[in-house]
């Protein structure tokens, strides 16, 4: 793959091997072989990352590439390259194609294409559900033979709970998570914001708290009925977090994701009819999002995850009820991360690299998350120091919808290595 | 003085001393409809259109007279439906609108926030004429009008709002209109109608409509869609009528001189009883009158000489 390559005098991260110290990485064959040095220079290609904080790659266990079927939103190509640039060396991408990654047919053709482009890996999460229609399996054990990771119907939950449940038995074999969007959507027809004080001053119908709560509750009892590991993606709410870290303490194989937005934002944003601040589930209270914040801490949240879901700027351009719901976050997360969690002492450096890496690849049972040797030389690094001004105009994605345009941060990627070779770098 | 804005699209935004220049504006517009000759040149040569994507009779009407009072050539579409049909999206339909250059853009939308969407993106003076279930501020401007015409201020009054508050945009802007001139709201209504945190917009919620009423000056019923009883937000209208509905056995709770308001269309025997409707505290026909009358002032402030001294 690659020759003999040193990273040179970065500030290394990795809290698989509980290492913070400047040190050289050597990687060799596409893998990591030793972390010390100082290695010679002599027949390697040298890196100089002095000043520069080297982590394992990011990995953002929750995506979507549009691809197939919606290439006006996203491609493959302009995904992983977003992803790239973000800081993600591999990206977990939603079955809600079109078709729907239901069958390895398409779990191929992701993956055929994902090569292609040669940015970030890509993992393919295939649908829970044929058509993710919530009645009949999706052929799960043909999709991870071919390469799926994990299982979802991601934006449309399983409503029946018997098909659940058949869905979590099957995939309890195959030993891969079943990641469910938490939501009771009968709770709230036409909701489009959180239900509370904004919802009712603004006249948009809610969706309340309870939505997300009801439904990891079900998937908890479910989990525990099942023995499957489960995952919740992008959770939200206080009772809800309170509900997953009750399921750990009882020993239940349960993991939860956290997006930024949810981290860092709350549904005041939606201001004036913004639909930059429109997604699901939907932007909580100041109650929740200081919750979250609790859980990243105490490890009652598993992962940051971005529910990247890029949209053509016609559809966001729309009144707010009938504008699409979701928003990018593969080039703002890291350096989100880096100036709102790290910077000002929430998480330590050590953490946000088990949120954002090694985190998710536990989850997701994918090589990665450590550069302990011998493993896949998937590296970020970071300048902690480097301002970066959020200008969606300028996103590799084709999404240029971020509630984030605008913003001043401090701390981003400015290298993304993946497998020993630099797929981005800034300059 | 005038209006801080180019656009009317809430009450949120207004000051006192705004709300208070329009329903003077409009006192003095009024006397214009007892002429024989009812209009004057003051918009002669101005555009206002009104652009309604839900049906409305009563207040498509009311400000197509307040523009032709004023001179102004006043120009109806009705999309209802049809932009969806054409597949036109909201930002195609602004941008034929600015090519045409109309000076008010007079605007109902079913999507709440739609009006800040046009607004953002057109020169002339959005008026918010009701979108979806935010605001609807001429309405309140119009009570307000009304009920200081009956009670000779805004200040301290007791008001019984009663209905599906959960829906309606006259809700929205008469409670902020009248927590900002410093009346007192008291609401009441089925639970399942009751947007939530209401209270902190300023609004305290009744237990009941017995208890909302006790001593009110002003009574605002707010009309129940029938569709809502479809959507599982009560049994029957017969029990709506029960604990629900402005009788004159209710009204018996208020202050002896109190007023009862309703923004139309009203069900009789639903939220009201016929009596009360047409009884001698009713002002729902004055509402109308004074409606043309206010937004006669609005078209006036956003697009005449008020508007030119900016």
């Amino acid at each position: 793959m690659t020759g003999r390559i040193v990273i040179r005098g970065a500030r290394v991260v990795d809290p698989t091997q509980g290492l913070d110290r400047v040190a050289d990485i050597l990687i060799e064959g596409g893998k990591v072989s030793a972390i010390g040095g100082p290695f010679p220079a002599a027949g390697a290609s040298v890196l100089d990352a002095k000043g520069l904080v080297a982590v394992p790659g990011f990995v953002d266990m929750h995506v979507h590439l549009r691809e197939p079927g919606f290439e006006y939103k996203e491609t493959i190509a302009t995904g992983t390259a977003a992803a790239a640039a973000g800081g993600f060396t591999a990206v977990a991408t939603m079955a809600n194609t079109s078709p729907v990654n239901d069958c390895a047919a398409v779990t191929e053709y992701i993956l055929e294409k994902a090569a292609l482009a040669g940015k970030a890996r890509v993992h393919p999460i295939g649908a829970t559900t044929r058509g993710m229609e919530g009645r009949e399996l999706a052929e799960i054990g043909e999709m991870v033979a071919a390469g799926a990771v994990a299982i979802s119907d991601d934006g449309k939950p399983v409503s029946d709970p018997n098909v659940m449940r058949r869905a979590m038995e099957y995939a309890r074999m195959f030993g891969i998570a079943v990641i469910e969007h938490c939501e009771t959507p009968e709770l709230h027809p036409g909701g489009v914001m959180n239900e509370g004080y904004w919802s009712t001053a603004l006249g948009l119908r809610g969706i309340p708290r309870a939505s997300e709560e009801i439904a990891v509750d079900r998937g908890i009892r479910l989990a525990e009925l099942t023995g499957v590991r489960f995952h919740v993606a992008h959770l939200s709410t206080a009772g809800a977090l309170a509900s997953v870290r009750a399921a750990k303490a009882r020993g239940l194989p349960v993991t939860c994701e956290v997006t930024p937005h949810h981290l860092l934002l709350t549904d005041e944003r939606v201001g004036q009819y913004d639909t930059q601040a429109k997604m699901k589930p939907p932007l909580t209270t100041e109650e929740d999002r200081l919750a979250l914040l609790e859980g990243l801490r105490d490890g009652a949240v598993d992962a940051i995850a971005t529910d990247h879901a890029p949209h053509h700027q016609d559809e966001k351009d729309e009144d707010f009820d009938c504008a699409p719901f979701g928003i990018v976050g593969l080039e703002t997360a890291v350096a989100l991360s880096l100036d709102r969690l790290v910077r000002p002492g929430l998480v330590s450096l050590a953490r946000m690299v088990e949120l954002l890496a090694t985190g998710p690849s536990r989850i997701l049972k994918v090589e990665g998350g450590t550069l302990a040797p011998g493993s896949r030389a998937d590296v970020t690094l970071l300048d902690v120091e480097r301002p970066l001004r959020v200008e969606p105009r300028s996103f590799l994605s084709k999404g240029k919808n971020t509630p984030f345009g605008g913003w001043e941060l401090t701390g981003r990627a400015v290298r993304t290595v993946v497998g020993g070779v630099t797929v981005w770098a800034l300059d | 003085m005038r209006l801080q804005n180019k656009d009317l699209l809430d009450i949120e935004s207004l000051s006192a001393e705004e709300i208070a220049l329009v329903l003077d504006t409009a006192v003095s517009f009024k006397e214009i409809g007892t002429r024989a000759i009812k209009k004057v040149p003051t918009l002669r040569g101005r555009t206002v259109v009104n652009l309604f994507y839900e049906p409305s009779t009563r207040t498509r009407v009311s400000f197509e007279i307040a523009a032709k009072r004023l001179s102004a050539d006043a120009i109806n579409v009705s999309v209802s439906g049809s932009s969806v049909v054409k597949g036109e999206s909201l930002l195609d339909t602004v941008r034929n609108l600015q090519a045409m250059a109309p000076d008010v853009l007079v605007m109902r939308h079913p999507a709440s926030g739609a009006p800040y969407f046009v607004a953002r993106r057109l020169q002339a003076a959005v008026v918010n004429a009701g979108d979806g279930m935010h605001e609807h501020p001429t309405q309140a401007l119009l009570d307000a009008f009304t009920i200081r015409e009956r009670k000779g201020a805004l200040a301290r009054l007791r008001v019984a709002i009663v209905g599906d508050l959960l829906h309606s945009r006259v809700f929205r802007s008469n409670l902020r209109l009248l927590t900002k001139m410093g009346s007192h709201v008291t609401v009441a209504g089925p639970p399942t109608l009751i947007p939530p945190e209401v209270e902190k917009l300023g609004a305290r919620v009744a237990p009941s409509v017995e208890d909302a009423l006790e001593g009110a000056d002003v009574v605002m019923m707010l009309r129940v869609q029938k569709e809502r009883m479809q959507g599982g937000y009560f049994p029957s209208v017969r029990e709506y009528f029960r604990f629900f509905a402005l009788t004159r056995a209710r009204i018996e709770r208020a202050r002896g001189d109190v007023i009862i308001l309703h923004p139309g269309p009203m069900n009789r025997g639903l939220e009201i009883e016929s009596a009360v409707a047409d009884g001698p505290y009713s002002v729902i026909l004055d509402q109308v009158t004074n409606g043309v009358a206010v937004r006669m002032a609005v078209l006036y402030l956003l697009a005449g000489a008020g508007a030119e001294a900016s």
